[in-house]
């Protein structure tokens, strides 16, 4: 059986991902490296809505349509997550996450 | 024929590669924009496991969306703030790398050992529609039009307000 059309490959690429993400987002140092591992975590549960959706649902569309919608959402979080980056840059001139204790601007 | 399988099993070891390659990429290298660089590849190679899953929709979706807006905003985010010096020589912590390294293995380990080893997938009997881009343009007009417009809204509010997050600052500047 060929491992690109089994199920427990892509969840275990897909956890992989999740643990990526979480090892990021414990070891950065700056607000934008802890973004990039947010993307890397949403794409683990993206790819699991995907795989689940190819091989268990009774309905192919609706696990593409999760996937889109975590696009959108993931698109419109970053955008917005820059921003906030930007504006404590301005305020604080650093984005160490450890002397952003207070989050008052 | 056969060759044709072999192939196409190689392309997808690639693709894996690719995504994990990036993921190490992005959370080890020392310079934020290697970071993003990382990130970048890795979800090159997630969109190449979306066509493995049959969709060859989500993957264009995937390369337009994640590699071409996110990380063109993740990268106009890393030039427009200045960077620290600290930070823009070494970008990740050596601080707590066993309690991370401990973190992310059991987290593994349990996700790994208590569900996907041990449950059953079991494929639904019969299925409704096809993986074609017609189907999944009904279903969002008809069955989840309620959250098609919702992520509208989501996004219009995101861009509203992420402009005049944005532009705080600038009048305390020029006052």
């Amino acid at each position: 059986m060929m491992i690109s059309a089994n199920l427990n490959t892509y969840l275990i690429i897909s956890a992989i991902l999740l643990v990526i993400g979480l090892y990021g987002m414990v070891q950065h140092r700056s607000l934008i490296g802890m973004l990039i591992s947010s993307e890397f975590i949403l794409n683990g549960a993206a790819l699991n809505f995907m795989a689940f959706n190819r091989f268990v649902a009774p309905n192919p569309a609706v696990g593409q349509i999760y996937t889109l919608f975590i696009m959108g959402i993931a698109a419109a979080e970053a955008a917005i997550v820059i921003s906030i980056i930007i504006t404590v840059y301005r305020k604080f001139n650093s984005e160490d996450p450890e002397q952003l204790h207070d989050m008052k601007l | 024929m056969i060759v044709y399988k072999y192939i196409a099993e190689a392309l997808f070891y690639a693709f894996v590669a690719l995504t994990f390659m990036g993921g190490f990429m992005a959370i080890r290298s020392r310079l934020l924009m290697h970071a993003v660089l990382g990130l970048a590849i890795s979800l090159f190679g997630v969109a190449g496991l979306y066509f493995y899953l049959g969709s060859p929709f989500l993957t264009m979706m995937q390369i337009l969306i994640y590699v071409g807006a996110v990380c063109i905003i993740i990268v106009l985010g890393v030039m427009l703030g200045n960077t620290p010096d600290q930070l823009a020589i070494k970008n990740v912590t050596r601080k707590n790398l066993l309690l991370a390294l401990l973190a992310c293995s059991t987290g593994f380990i349990a996700l790994f050992v208590a569900t996907i080893s041990r449950t059953e997938f079991i494929p639904a009997t019969h299925k409704v529609g096809d993986m074609s881009i017609r189907f999944i343009g009904e279903s969002l007009l008809f069955q989840y039009c309620l959250a098609f417009e919702l992520i509208s809204v989501i996004l219009l509010t995101a861009i509203i307000g992420s402009i005049i997050l944005a532009r705080g600052g600038r009048e305390e500047k020029v006052s």
